[in-house]
């Protein structure tokens, strides 16, 4: 019996060994693809279980972090939710994250490995690093001025700093609070639905996600490529344009807001935005041009983020020469995000050159230390200097005596762009009113801020409704809180 | 049984001769570091949880303590050449339990389980001192081999008259409390077969017909042991209990091989498992589905209803990595129901890691081989089988729920020795290290210097 009780202890050994191999399977050969699955929660408990960082605007938080006490521990809150939703976008525990709570995710949540003091230090330790903070480049006035000039109106407003491309400003209306999709609760699912059956698309940042026809703003892109390809050499000299224009190739008959653009000069016209003038500039130009011009601006950029992705501003590259003329007074498929028609005016603003706009000036931990900063950005030559000095005087007088008075600032230089973009079939939807702008305050060196308004719903008829009625005021706004600043 | 030191035979026990060391103190020794390990992780828990040591920490230590010493106590009086190992084993292992069960109670302050477990552990502990100062010689249990094959299966048999609780008919209510009566029955089945298969050995093994290279043994010898074992395993079927029927059916194939040393069981006994296991896995709806979750643990999350029972139990062990979260630091609590049961070990793997885990399954292992040492230093093979049966009992059912809930066999209720919440459990594993050292004592103290036969 001696010999069987020997056997049968084997087997017992033989089923130890196998509990062990398996655990040994389980717990170090196959945890981390266990670990990565997506039903598994404790990475989001993990997430969770500490207050998350903040995003600074001007020093000031203007997130926040509530303890619930539940298995998901920590939740996001909001100080001016809609005032900063197009920037911070929300932190869901049930919805994940958008714009600067994604982008920033890492650092915010405490996961990104810069945070740790040492390489391997938190694997030796155990420990969780605390949240890091976003520090943004928003200027707190700005931001407030355009939301405050959008009021209950539908539209956007992007502000950037033309020589570095910090943006000043980021707002979109209608908005909503970020903080009613932190949980995990039903009211959270409620407002998750309610948000994206709203018609007017609260949670849509119409700053950088939304394109829109640029109108007449776009007569500045059209306007340089034309000085740049030495089309127009004096901008005085009469241009040899008909009012109105038949486009090449068509019985269609462009007109004009107002009278009197016949063979005006680039000056005049650029002053009281005659689109016969501009479309007829922008055949003379030619399609390689007018896209090397636009392109160069940053329409057709399908990689800009900043740091989340913005939507591509087009400029349609395969165009006969009557869509070339509608494509150059910001028609046909000609669209823009309001931040990119923002880049056009800060290009102007700073000798042609475009620098790539960003939202983070840098990233702490949450002690204050510098984890890592915005750096150098990439400068792109939009045009010539000499043909961004030329626009510039084209753009003040705009200002000055032109369609944009309503911009005008004492003790300031202002140059801007009035547009009214017309859309939907047939043209027959509410145009869209547009400003873009740039503004030098008298004692200083360089422009200090440009930007782009966009109104969408502006109710009234379309003669009044032109940029400088309803979005010049705001640029205005904007303009002053940064120069004030 | 309690009037069983009146009739032990001594001309039986031949005086030893050769004194063998007695222990004790190493005994005591490792009780008191046992107890010692609880307490720290028990404080352990309550600094992770809370930051603070959790207040009844001393009378945590105190109460293990003392029911760890008065066992000791009856040890040192009836069993002083009992192996050393047997209690501190029993001790570490019902104390971690009820650190680890402390621990998800703080995750359900609504329903907690400790206080009960350590009332059962009291329990079990009081009929460990019971068995080890009344039960003078283990071969007296060969006498009431009948009587507890009959009491087995009326424990067996109870539960069909009471409700079923989650789709298993094992539980009894009485007066408030749930008790398993299959629990109990397993000691009673593992003392009949022992005490039944070592008058008959012999018969079995070389007594009736030769089919080709199996010796089958006579009608008359093997009907009355199938018989039992048929309406065993039958009333674990109705009820619904396959761990359970599983470890019945391992026990009675180990020790009849160990008995007659004929592989040819071995053969019939695997053959007749697998057919039994494919019929029910085939058949029984709550078995297959079983099955199914084992070879496909995702299967739920993949339909969009989350993760099941077993994915979390994995995603727990994962979680603990190699060297574990902490105690109190993992969320092994996502496996929802029955974590502090079934699925205790999904804990133990991710707060205490591999690292801890595999010093669980190795003082399982260590348990078991005290009791294969106890059943080959003894000479009467009722003491042999007996000790081999109890301490397969304790391998099958660590392995069985073990490899369970770690994915390697499809997945059984059953309790993890010790470890786990529930009553009858505790006291049946308290009942089984009793009988160990009753059996270890007797081995020890009989050894007159030469090798066991």
């Amino acid at each position: 019996m001696t010999r069987y009780i020997r056997y049968a202890a084997v087997f017992c050994a033989l089923l130890l060994a196998s509990l062990l191999v398996n655990a040994t399977r389980i717990q170090v050969f196959q945890a981390r693809s266990y670990d990565d699955n997506a039903a598994n929660r404790r990475h989001n408990i993990a997430v969770y279980s500490r207050p998350r960082g903040d995003i600074l605007v001007g020093g000031r938080p203007v997130t926040g972090s509530r303890d619930t006490g539940e298995q998901l521990r920590y939740e996001r809150t909001y100080k001016d939710g809609p005032l900063y939703a197009p920037v911070t976008g929300f932190a869901s525990q049930e919805y994940g994250t958008t714009f600067l709570e994604h982008a920033g995710d890492e650092i915010l949540s405490g996961t990104d490995p810069m945070l740790t003091p040492f390489p391997l230090w938190n694997d030796l330790t155990r420990a969780q690093n605390s949240g890091g903070d976003v520090v943004t480049t928003l200027d707190r006035a700005a931001q407030e001025a355009a939301y405050t000039g959008l009021g209950g109106r539908k539209g956007a407003v992007a502000a950037i700093e033309p020589s570095t491309g910090r943006i000043l400003a980021l707002v979109s209306t209608p908005s909503y609070d970020p903080a009613v999709l932190s949980g995990n609760n039903a009211a959270v699912g409620r407002s998750w639905s309610r948000l994206n059956a709203d018609v007017d698309k609260p949670m849509l940042n119409r700053a950088v996600r939304q394109t829109y026809p640029p109108g007449s703003t776009f007569k500045v892109v059209t306007a340089a490529a034309a000085l740049d390809a030495g089309v127009i050499t004096d901008l005085d000299a009469p241009t040899d344009s008909p009012a109105p224009y038949t486009l090449p190739g068509t019985t269609t008959s462009l007109t004009n807001a107002s009278d009197g653009c016949e063979d005006l000069s680039l000056r005049e016209a650029f002053k009281w935005s005659c689109n016969t003038v501009f479309a007829k500039l922008g055949v003379s130009v030619g399609v390689g041009d007018m896209t090397a011009t636009a392109q160069a601006f940053g329409f057709n950029d399908t990689g800009l983020r900043i740091p989340y992705a913005a939507a591509e501003s087009t400029f349609d590259t395969s165009l006969d020469k009557a869509q070339l003329a509608l494509s150059s007074i910001g028609q046909y498929n000609t669209r823009a995000t309001p931040l990119q028609m923002a880049m056009v005016a800060a290009a102007v603003a700073n000798g042609g050159q475009v620098r790539s706009p960003y939202l983070v000036e840098r990233t702490t931990t949450d002690d204050g230390d510098t984890v890592a900063t915005a750096g150098s950005r990439p400068v792109r030559q939009a045009m010539h200097p000499s043909t961004a000095v030329r626009l510039k005087e084209l753009m003040e007088q705009v200002v000055t005596e032109g369609t944009g008075t309503n911009a005008a600032i004492p003790g300031a230089t202002v140059g801007g762009k009035t547009g009214t973009a017309q859309h939907g079939i047939g043209n027959s939807g509410t145009p869209y009113a547009w400003f873009v702008s740039w503004a030098k305050g008298d004692r200083d060196m360089e422009a200090k801020v440009a930007v782009a308004v966009v109104v969408e719903d502006a109710e009234a008829d379309r003669g009044e409704i032109s940029g400088g009625g309803d979005a010049a005021p705001i640029a205005r706004a904007v303009m002053e809180a940064v120069l004030n600043s | 049984m309690t009037n069983a030191g009146t009739t032990v035979a001594p001309a039986d026990a031949p005086a030893p001769a050769v004194r063998l060391p007695r222990r004790r103190g190493i005994e005591l020794a490792l009780i008191v570091l046992a107890v010692l390990l609880s307490v720290y992780g028990y404080c352990d828990v309550g600094l992770a949880k809370n930051g603070t040591v959790p207040p009844g920490a001393a009378g945590y230590g105190a109460g293990l303590g003392v029911l760890a010493l008065l066992a000791h106590c009856a040890v040192r009086i009836r069993a002083p050449y009992a192996d050393p190992l047997l209690l501190p084993i029993g001790v570490l292992l019902n104390g971690l339990g009820l650190v680890l069960i402390y621990r998800l109670d703080l995750e359900t302050p609504g329903a907690r389980a400790a206080p009960a477990q350590l009332v059962w552990s009291t329990v079990g502990v009081a009929l460990f001192i019971v068995i080890v100062l009344a039960l003078r010689d283990h071969r007296v249990l060969q006498r009431y081999a009948y009587v507890c094959v009959a009491a087995a299966l009326v424990l067996l048999t109870l539960p069909i008259f009471f409700p079923a609780v989650n789709g298993a008919r094992i539980w009894i209510r009485i007066a408030g409390f749930s008790i398993q009566p299959g629990e109990f029955a397993k000691v009673l089945l593992a003392v009949f077969f022992a005490a039944y298969l070592a008058a008959n050995r012999n018969a079995l093994a070389y007594a009736g017909r030769r089919i080709w290279r199996l010796q089958l043994p006579t009608g008359r010898v093997l009907g009355p042991i199938v018989a039992i074992w048929l309406i065993s395993v039958g009333v674990l079927i109705l009820e619904r209990d396959l761990g359970t029927s599983l470890l019945f059916f391992g026990l009675f194939v180990v020790l009849l091989y160990v008995a007659t040393g004929r592989t040819g069981w071995i053969a019939v006994g695997l053959l007749l498992a697998s057919l039994g296991a494919v019929a029910v896995g085939w058949l029984e709806p709550h078995v297959h589905s079983r099955v199914e979750d084992w070879l496909h643990p995702f299967a739920s999350i993949e339909a969009g209803q989350g993760p099941n029972q077993l994915a979390q139990s994995l995603f727990s062990f994962a979680a603990g990595g190699i060297l574990g979260t902490g105690l109190g630091l993992g969320h092994s609590i996502l496996i929802g129901f029955a974590a502090k049961s079934d699925f205790i070990l999904a804990t133990a793997g991710e707060e205490l890691g591999l690292a801890g885990l595999s010093a669980i399954f190795l003082l399982y292992g260590l348990l078991v081989e005290r009791g294969y040492r106890a059943g080959l230093s003894l000479r009467d093979p009722f003491g042999r089988l007996l000790a081999v049966g109890l301490a397969s009992i304790v391998a099958l059912q660590v392995f069985v729920i073990a490899g369970g809930v770690t994915g390697l066999i499809p997945l059984t209720g059953m309790a993890m020795p010790f470890l786990a919440q529930g009553g009858s459990s505790v006291v049946t594993n308290w009942a089984i290290v009793a009988l160990l050292i009753r059996v270890s004592d007797s081995a020890r103290s009989q050894y007159d210097g030469e090798a066991a036969p």
